[in-house]
């Protein structure tokens, strides 16, 4: 009996090391702490020079093919990206977008393709809006097509579709004559009310409610691939969730580590103390858990329909890098004592992140359950 | 350079081999791990089977030609190992020299100690042990007081050691040992030794372990004289090279022979044995939170894997570089005897039998190999020790 896990696959080009690298700096640069505590207070939650900066550099249209004006890295290319942007908490509309157009890629029409990746390697922005109850597993949806003369009129709300605000067009599940079908919707056809901004507990995130009711759709704003395209980008989703949440815990790694190297009580620096040495030895080994399966499931992953090592990627990813962020962010406010009770504390914002991030598109149980029947059936 | 097709011949060359020469079950326990080889029965056995292994030109692969190896690209050894893993082929079971006394002389010794140790260790003629830890100090080696002093051309040896892996069937063994008590830093004082064992003052007292079997010594050093040109490097360097061979150990630097040196046991395995289980007359695993542990277990098996790739990649390992070489053993030996443990948790009431019961499960496979996997997050550094070790030189952390 083979392994189903055996799939070792683990390759980094020039080409991402690259990347990453220019990644790194940028996000340094643009996303020191107190950048990121004055944008929690923002509109949008992010700076929308700072986004041009990141379309201008070619990273929105880096795994969109060359002939839709992207660079054709591939969807793997985008792990190193995120992974930075987690690291510095670094918010932009970049995850949802990359996810609404691998959805136009994976499942688009030639004509979705030809009018809209051209313009999202130009910066405009898509998001998904998947869900409509609290549970990321549900594989049916309340939202419905149904047809009027010869137009579609969509009906259902969609929750925690993220940066709905902002957002040029969306990717909207449905039923539809007895299927669930992806729907393209452009921000123009929204009512004036349709969006209600919810209050996050990830303070550097922005999501909507989005009411859909009444909105009037063409037949060809369905995708033909519909079914794929759903599996694959909620499987993508989990992962890039997950390579944020990687940088994110080695963000939470580092400022404990400053911490217990410079607080000093009962005379001595407190990272001598084994108590507080060990679980922070234990959150960098669950960190670095996390980045090996991170950028296993971004070499398994391509824009061919995702295969079960794909799958068994993503889902293991996903599974690894929220846990660990959670105990990392727990044990962060925890080590700082009284000050990690704070706002001050820049604790809180790591365990925000890690608590806005576990259920974002499957928590590790779920990914688990759906990991048991590929690997024990 | 090999070419993809030579290396995919050589497997094939190896995987032809074993299975021509793969030993018959000699019908008594055979190990699991090199630190349980007990009875003369169990060593003829081993030695026999690496003499063969060598002779058949796949152990030290990568070894100078002179010494006995063939001069060739690791990379052919670790197919041999992968093969010989995968067809669960004995030990080879000389590990102390093989991937530690055996590098370390490779790469830090002289041409003369070259010459005089190297071949012995592949063919098994000489057999190897360890003798850093002492009774009252596992963990902490910068307090062995083994006493070494020079006298002439000798030095007298005094003291004891433990958790002499085969002790009592060395014939050398890697010394650290005191040559100066007066040292200021009580690390400066240590020295290491390239020692016989067949002289007159050392006597081995074997130990029963935990499992019921034999495998290590408690080693007893009185006036015992060995040749001063057993001094490796210079006296006062013992620490530093003692460093370098538990980098060795623990498999954070390469240059070992190669030989599989323990029977991996993978969940692959666990998951055989649980799928043979019923509970109420359902297959266990069917049931949930079964599953969900499995799964759990199963991810962090395929982590450990992945990180020896990521490890190749520096650009991934940029933030905290000595972080996954430094861990290696933390996280290998603590995820095996979690793993192990839960073997024998899925066993239900079978799980109270032991080796030597025609009831227990797979003849007891599990239990021994729970309880002997103590050995790995005790010896070499116990997993406290190495949290400790990573925590201050991967992070920083200031020491206790």
């Amino acid at each position: 009996m083979t392994s189903r896990t055996a799939n070792m696959a683990f390759a980094f080009t020039d080409e991402q090391a690259m990347i990453l690298d220019s990644a790194k700096s940028f996000c340094a640069d643009k996303s020191d702490i107190a950048t990121v505590r004055d944008l929690i207070n923002s509109d949008h939650g992010f700076n929308q020079q700072v986004w041009l900066e990141m379309v201008e550099l070619g990273w929105a249209g880096i795994a969109i093919p060359e002939q839709y004006g992207g660079s054709e890295l591939g969807i793997g290319s985008t792990v190193a990206l995120v992974e930075s942007m987690g690291r510095h908490l670094l918010s932009t509309p970049f995850i949802p977008t990359t996810l609404a157009s691998q959805a136009i890629l994976r499942g688009g029409s030639d004509q979705h393709k030809d009018q809209w990746l051209p313009l999202v390697a130009e910066g405009s922005i898509g998001t998904l809006a998947l869900l409509d109850n609290e549970d990321w597993g549900a594989t049916t949806t309340s939202c419905s097509l149904s047809e009027n003369g010869d137009s579609l009129i969509l009906e259902g709300s969609k929750l925690l579709v993220s940066d709905a605000a902002v957002a040029d067009f969306f990717i909207v599940s449905a039923n539809y004559k007895g299927a669930q079908v992806l729907v393209l919707v452009a921000a123009t056809s929204l009512g004036s009310d349709a969006l209600s901004r919810k209050v996050l507990i990830d303070e550097t995130k922005r999501a909507c409610t989005v009411n859909f009711n009444g909105v009037k759709l063409t037949p060809d704003a369905i995708l033909p691939q519909s079914e794929t395209a759903l599996r694959d980008i909620k499987l993508i989703g989990a992962l890039l969730i997950a390579a944020e949440c990687t940088g994110t815990c080695a963000a939470t790694l580092d400022t404990v580590v400053s911490y217990l190297t410079s607080r000093i009580q009962f005379g001595r620096l407190i990272g001598s103390y084994q108590s507080l040495k060990h679980p922070t030895v234990e959150m960098l080994i669950q960190m670095d858990s996390a980045r090996s399966l991170i950028y296993h499931a971004a070499t398994v992953i391509s824009d061919q329909p995702l295969d079960e090592d794909a799958e068994i990627g993503c889902r293991m990813a996903k599974a690894q890098a929220t846990e660990a962020l959670l105990f990392a962010g727990d044990r962060a406010i925890q080590f700082h004592g009284g000050m990690g009770f704070t706002y001050d504390c820049d604790a809180q914002l790591f365990l925000r992140r890690a608590l806005g991030a576990q259920h974002q598109y499957g928590d590790a149980q779920h990914h688990r359950l759906h990991l048991a029947a590929l690997l024990l059936d | 350079m090999a070419t993809d097709k030579d290396l995919q011949e050589f497997r094939a060359e190896v995987a032809d081999w074993i299975t021509n020469n793969q030993p018959a079950d000699p019908g008594f326990l055979l190990p699991q791990t090199f630190m349980e080889v007990g009875s003369e029965q169990v060593l003829d056995f081993l030695r026999e089977w690496q003499h063969k292994v060598w002779s058949a030109g796949y152990l030290g692969m990568a070894w100078p030609e002179k010494y006995g190896g063939r001069g060739l690209s690791p990379i052919y050894q670790n197919i041999a190992d992968a093969e010989m893993k995968r067809a669960r082929v004995p030990i080879c079971f000389n590990v102390i020299g093989l991937g530690w006394a055996g590098p370390l002389i490779l790469d830090k010794g002289t041409d003369y100690e070259r010459e005089k140790y190297l071949k012995g260790i592949l063919n098994a003629e000489d057999i190897w042990c360890q003798g850093f830890s002492e009774p009252n100090h596992g963990s902490d080696l910068g307090s062995v007081q083994t006493r070494a002093e020079r006298d002439g051309d000798q030095y007298l040896i005094n003291g004891s050691k433990i958790w002499t892996t085969m002790g009592n069937y060395a014939k050398y063994m890697i010394l650290l040992a005191r040559t100066d008590s007066q040292a200021e830093r009580k690390y400066n004082g240590l020295s290491f030794f390239l020692a016989p064992m067949n002289v007159d003052g050392i006597s081995t007292q074997p130990i029963k372990k935990l499992t019921g079997e034999y495998g290590f010594t408690e080693t007893f050093f009185t006036d015992a004289r060995i040749p001063a040109d057993c001094l490796m490097g210079e006296e006062g360097q013992g620490w530093r090279i003692a460093m370098q061979t538990l980098q060795y150990e623990r498999g954070a630097e390469a240059g070992a022979a190669g030989g599989i040196s323990i029977l991996s046991i993978v969940m692959n395995d666990l998951l055989k044995m649980a799928a043979e289980i019923e509970r109420e007359s359902q297959p266990l695993l069917n049931d949930p939170l079964t599953r969900d542990n499995l799964v759990k277990l199963m991810i962090e098996e395929k982590a450990l894997h992945l990180a020896e790739r990521r490890i190749k990649v520096p650009a991934l390992c940029a933030d905290y570089p000595n972080s996954l070489p430094l861990s290696g053993k933390l996280r290998g030996t603590e995820f095996y005897r979690r793993m192990r443990q839960y073997a024998l948790n899925l066993q239900g009431a079978q799980s109270a039998l032991y080796v030597g019961d025609e009831d227990a499960v797979d003849g007891g496979f599990w239990q021994r190999a729970y309880m002997n996997n103590f050995s790995t997050t005790i010896g070499g550094g116990t997993s406290q020790v190495q949290a400790n070790i990573v925590g201050e030189h991967v992070l920083g952390l200031p020491k206790d």
